[in-house]
């Protein structure tokens, strides 16, 4: 009984002086960013850079005085990637702690889940997930900075039609990426003369694909292309290898990270996927409007956190078209904060130049996307 | 009358909060997700706690409730009232087919197979995306009315569950007193002895399985309802772990034990959230200590303190008389 009563004190204690390691700043002069990120869970890889981005320039901005002499008192939830929680928490942080702007969504499906209790509530959005979905129908709260699956799709078609590839196995997992991304693909298709031969499906968890690209090696197919994120693409392309299958590989920018290069190891090589220029920033010509913010970021990422990948830009993104907006608005009114991200011009940002309007809630156009090619375990920017 | 004294108080404590801070966001955005599952924990506590039977899977009868309503109303534009009714019949009539030979098994064999059900409506949540909407889900439900009031605002929400939750669980009370409770409460404590004293116990059981279910899917429907927004994640498996633990921590058997258990999981998160980082690792340390020193579950552990604190009272008065 003596060391339970020990360990019951230890618990008391250790409740106790938590309770008053937090302490909130109070200051009356501040405009409130309020986010909802996955920082742990499936989709940690790209929550945990978000957030990350996030902290460093909000501290960085503080440290100089905030934004026009208002600090950023900067709110964040963990939504572990649930739907259920990302929704409870955005009530939070309109409800509680009355937040001006939201920055989050690390996933379509939590962002999707909460739009319309941004739009009941009139706090600005700016999501930082892939879907399509999320812009289209124009949302009159709701904007996003990363490329859509959509604008990938058509990247890829557009270097398979260069190629003269006309026949497709499409090969796809069963998250919400991944089958927002096939649904874009066979509605794109047809436009660009492109016949889908196989539609194959495997499960995100799983360990081998074999079984459905045998039955891809049996059709005509000129290419394969996998859209997903995760593990199952490297996956995907050593199972390719493996099999001895000597047709193209094309991926999503869901394997723009290290990590894929990593996990595929030499099979990556020759993989061609489209993705946002930051990967690729030492490759830009040195005229690129981009190449001095990416390289940017990239040392001051690299310096705090190690390697970069694109998704903490799409954050930097979000939060650099926020802080415009609230030096234009001279105001943390969110409705005032809204139109002023509805006006962001020329904005050059990680994921491209933004220029958005009412009926373009992203205002990146397909150039913002590049072709890369991994080649000897490293990223090569074609075009 | 002391019961009816005790659910009193509860019904007080769920109604004053509401009347002194209708606009507080602890009581109409926190208070909705704690009624949700104080409905969930006893529902699944008439089929774990008094009948003895355990379940891994009531997540999918929640799911289905919510996806029959969101489905029906969405896709085919049907009468939220009618599609919430079609949906308690359908779950009603699979969960009747299910019990049979699900309630066969015992401990292990039963766990796995109530765990298999509700991957089983997980997977086709996910998969049938041409109905479900698929990981992404699906919103854009139609108002609830109820005698012609819109329920479109979170205090009427929080309105709806609390007398919804309520009833709940002065059935659960009612069911614990009835002669099929006691019937129950044998099959707990021996099948082979309630049968022989006459009980029909698969019966029993498939009915308390049947009850259990529908009361989980009617509570989906207005979850899907409230939140405007169906998806895949919010009834997996994890969620079913949630609402064993929410019973067990309360205290097996009791209904106001379901109801402790699920006040705790539901707010504690909340509470917690100022600990940021370290929020998970609190949590768990508090499930921990109140399993280690509580094992027969809070609200229980509470109540047996309570008498033994009065009877020593009692007995003292006595031997002070005499």
């Amino acid at each position: 009984m003596k060391a339970l009563d020990k360990i019951k004190i230890a618990v008391l204690c250790l409740c106790i002086g938590m309770t008053f390691c937090y302490g909130k700043a109070l200051a009356s002069d501040t405009v409130k960013i309020g986010s909802f990120l996955a920082v742990t869970g499936p989709a940690s890889f790209l929550g945990d850079p978000e957030l990350k981005t996030l902290q460093m320039y909000i501290d960085e901005i503080n440290a100089k005085g905030g934004i026009d002499g208002k600090k950023i008192e900067f709110i964040h939830y963990d939504t572990k990637g649930k739907a259920k929680e990302a929704k409870n928490f955005v009530n939070r942080l309109i409800k509680k702690d009355k937040v001006d702007v939201i920055i989050g969504g690390t996933t379509s499906g939590n962002t999707l889940a909460v739009i319309d209790i941004v739009q009941k509530a009139k706090v600005p959005l700016i999501s930082l997930a892939g879907s399509v979905k999320i812009i289209e129908p124009v949302k009159k709260w709701v904007f996003k900075t990363p490329h859509t699956d959509r604008m990938a799709a058509e990247k890829i078609f557009q270097d398979m039609k260069k190629r003269g590839i006309t026949k497709i196995a499409l090969i796809t997992g069963n998250g919400g990426f991944d089958k927002s991304g096939r649904a874009q693909c066979f509605a794109l298709a047809p436009k660009y003369g492109i016949e889908i031969v196989a539609d194959e499906k495997y499960g995100n968890a799983d360990t081998d694909m074999t079984t459905q690209l045998t039955k891809i090696r049996g059709t005509d197919a000129q290419a394969i292309l996998n859209f997903g994120f995760g593990k199952a693409p490297a996956i995907v392309v050593k199972n390719i290898r493996q099999l001895g299958i000597k047709l193209p590989i094309y991926e999503s920018h869901g394997v723009a990270s290290k990590k894929f290069i990593e996990l595929a190891g030499p099979a990556a090589n020759g993989v061609r996927l489209p993705a946002a220029a930051l990967i690729v920033a030492d490759q830009l010509p040195a005229n690129d409007p981009q190449k001095k913010v990416l390289l940017d970021y990239k040392k001051k990422y690299e310096a705090k956190y190690g390697p970069v990948s694109t998704f903490g830009g799409h954050a930097y993104d979000a939060l650099f078209i926020t802080v415009g907006a609230i030096e234009r608005a001279k105001s943390s009114d969110p409705s005032k904060i809204r139109d002023e991200i509805e006006k962001t011009h020329g904005f050059v940002g990680t994921g491209g130049v933004f220029n958005m309007s009412p009926t373009d809630h992203l205002g990146l156009g397909l150039d913002a996307f590049k072709m890369i090619e991994v080649q000897d375990g490293n990223w090569k920017l074609l075009y | 009358m002391k019961a009816m004294v005790g659910y009193c108080l509860f019904a007080l404590s769920t109604i004053v909060p509401a009347i002194l801070f209708p606009d507080n966001y602890y009581v109409t955005v926190v208070g909705v997700t704690i009624c949700t599952n104080i409905v969930l924990a006893v529902s699944l506590n008439l089929l774990m706690g008094y009948a003895g039977q355990i379940s891994l899977g009531h997540a999918a009868f929640f799911g289905l409730g919510a996806y029959s309503s969101a489905v029906l109303t969405v896709k085919y534009g049907i009468e939220p009232w009618i599609a919430m009714i079609a949906g308690a019949f359908m779950v009603a009539v699979i969960s009747y087919i299910l019990s049979r030979p699900i309630l066969k098994l015992k401990g292990h064999y039963l766990a796995m197979a109530t765990l298999g059900l509700g991957i089983i409506v997980h997977i086709f949540f996910v998969q049938a995306d041409q109905l479900t909407g698929g990981p992404d889900g699906m919103s854009g439900l139609p108002v609830l009315t109820i005698f012609g009031i819109p329920i479109d605002n979170d205090i009427k929400w929080y309105w709806t569950f609390a007398i919804f939750m309520l009833l709940s669980v002065l059935f659960s009370l009612n069911i614990a007193r009835s002669r099929s409770g006691r019937a129950l409460a044998a099959v707990h404590g021996s099948e082979i002895a309630a049968q022989m004293l006459g009980v029909d116990t698969a019966k029993v059981k498939s009915h308390i399985f049947v009850f259990s279910a529908v009361l989980a899917c009617i509570t989906g429907s207005l979850f899907a309802h409230q939140q405007d927004f169906v998806s895949p994640e919010s009834f997996g498996f994890f969620f079913s772990i949630e609402l064993v633990t929410m019973v067990v921590l309360g205290g097996l058997g009791s209904t106001y034990g379901a109801v402790v258990g699920a006040i705790i999981l539901s707010l504690l998160p909340e509470l917690l959230i100022v600990f940021e980082d370290f929020e998970v690792l609190i949590f768990g340390a508090i499930l921990m200590t109140i399993m280690i020193f509580l094992p027969q579950g809070l609200f229980v552990a509470m109540e047996q303190a309570f008498h033994n604190f009065m009877n020593r009272r009692e007995q003292g008065a006595a031997n002070a008389t005499s």
